[in-house]
């Protein structure tokens, strides 16, 4: 079995007509046997950049940590908000760095890009090689079935409620098909003056 | 131990503090999971004027398509560029970090850098790292005394060719190459075979696939073709599959929403006094 999905956890991001959604799962188990309902896996990273790490719940926390580290360094240094592409690169490198013996989450990077509040999605595998989709981007266990799900669904241009929509079913039938994600979803919806939290009603079992 | 006073200098190159556990995880029974890989065809060609370089864009993690529009061709400098195949981010980051040492190498000599030396980093970056390092490259550029074209292995030897192809598709490049190439071939002639060996990665290996990218390197000018040619169009989709709003079931009083203050400044040039 890989570790990678030793917690089990869903995850997807989608962009749309000026505005970007990030949704998660919000189990965390130790392989069959649920622990909780309401582990975080979703970080705000700014107001307009957001970052998702499914993977080995305890690599998610300390990854988080060593970014929201660096990213505030840099924010200090430089006296600016980081671009969701200059957290990208950050993240890439940082895995990179682990390359012969990785941390092991899947990073999903979501977010506006300041001044021009263009969409972007990123994720990467476990050791940092960056991709950049004009769509969507998918990760955790139930990738496979969120590909499907995205692949269909998807359309270019969505408005921020049509975009909830089609992200929360995107994700709520794709995990709904793995047996270690679910228990609940949060789904962010990004927008140029306002960020949505929104709490799915889920299958429980 | 480190302090705010005394920090830890961080180590440079790559960082082994994860290996330990990980190799306890492994004997616990969780292998190490397998990396993004582009099960790829990389092709390169010595023509009339330059080089031509091409790749597919598909990118897999085992049997799954990662990513359908990736990009294989990597710029080294502004007469260089390569190629990769093998695990992703190997191929990626190796061909960003001797880019960079490229370009300090170009200031400190203050010439055109000759591809021969961006073999020789590559080649020598690879042969430390045993193999460990998974990429596979066409290195292809212009220098002063002509177009090169070189393949370089993950073990670090490399051949120096007219024409040459990489990855689970070379195959079926090669084969388009070995009966249709010919030295001083003109421009047009050399791009269709390209795309031809391309193609033939693309439909006949499984581990290659999307379009086709090209890159055009002559001595004073590059074109680098992206989505050279769309080999796969996706069909059009016949009915709408929009949900109505309010499907999703949601909790309304557990929703939070987040005003952010949008703050525009604009910036207006002015013209400065240079009268006195």
């Amino acid at each position: 079995m890989s570790i990678l999905s030793y917690n089990g956890g869903a995850m997807v991001a989608m962009k749309g007509d000026q505005c970007v959604a990030i949704a998660t799962d919000k189990r965390f188990g130790i392989q069959a046997q649920t622990i909780s309902l309401d582990f975080k896996k979703v970080f705000d990273m700014g107001p307009h950049l957001f970052v998702g790490l499914p993977g080995l719940a305890t690599d998610t926390q300390t990854v988080m940590e060593k970014l929201r580290f660096r990213k505030n360094l840099y924010e200090l240094k430089e006296n600016r908000k980081m671009s969701p592409k200059v957290f990208s690169s950050m993240v890439s490198n940082m895995l990179y760095e682990k390359r012969f013996g990785p941390f092991f989450v899947e990073p999903i990077i979501a977010g506006l890009e300041p001044k021009t509040f263009e969409p972007y999605v990123c994720n990467m595998d476990l050791i940092g090689c960056p991709n950049e989709p004009e769509d969507f981007v998918v990760g955790g266990t139930a990738s496979a079935q969120l590909y499907g799900m995205c692949e269909a669904l998807w359309v270019p241009k969505l408005k921020p409620d049509e975009l909830f929509e089609t992200i929360s079913q995107a994700l709520i039938n794709a995990f709904d098909r793995d047996a270690i994600s679910g228990w609940g979803a949060t789904v962010y919806i990004i927008e140029k003056d306002k960020v949505t939290v929104r709490e799915l009603k889920t299958r429980m079992d | 131990m480190s302090s705010a006073l005394c920090p830890e200098i961080p180590t440079p190159g790559f960082s082994f503090e994860n290996c330990k556990r990980n190799a306890t995880l492994a004997a616990k029974g969780f292998p190490t999971p397998k990396a993004t890989k582009t099960g790829t065809t990389i092709v390169g060609i010595i023509y009339k004027d330059g080089v031509i370089l091409g790749a597919d864009t598909r990118a897999t993690e085992d049997t799954t398509v990662s990513d359908k529009n990736c990009q294989k061709i990597h710029y080294l400098a502004p007469n260089m560029y390569c190629c990769g195949a093998g695990t992703a981010a190997d191929t990626e980051m190796t061909t960003q970090m001797i880019s960079s040492q490229l370009e300090l190498h170009r200031l400190y000599t203050g010439r055109v850098v000759p591809v021969c030396t961006a073999n020789q980093m590559l080649k020598q970056y690879l042969f430390r790292y045993q193999g460990h390092i998974g990429a596979a490259l066409v290195l292809g550029g212009v220098d002063s005394s002509g177009p090169h074209l070189f393949s370089i292995y993950p073990h670090g030897s490399t051949d120096k060719l007219p024409y040459t192809t990489m990855g689970s598709g070379s195959l079926a490049a090669m084969a388009v190459f070995e009966s249709r190439w010919v030295p001083n071939m003109d421009e047009e002639a050399g791009k269709k075979l390209v795309r031809d060996a391309i193609a033939a990665g693309i439909f006949n290996d499984l581990g290659s696939g999307s379009n086709v990218d090209l890159c055009v390197i002559r001595k004073d000018k590059v074109d680098y073709l992206r989505t050279y040619d769309e080999a796969n169009k996706k069909g059009i989709r016949q009915a709408s599959y929009k949900y109505p709003k309010g499907t999703t079931a949601i909790f309304p009083n557990k929703t939070q929403e987040y005003k952010i203050e949008v703050t525009e400044e604009t910036v207006t040039p002015y013209t400065m006094d240079t009268s006195s």
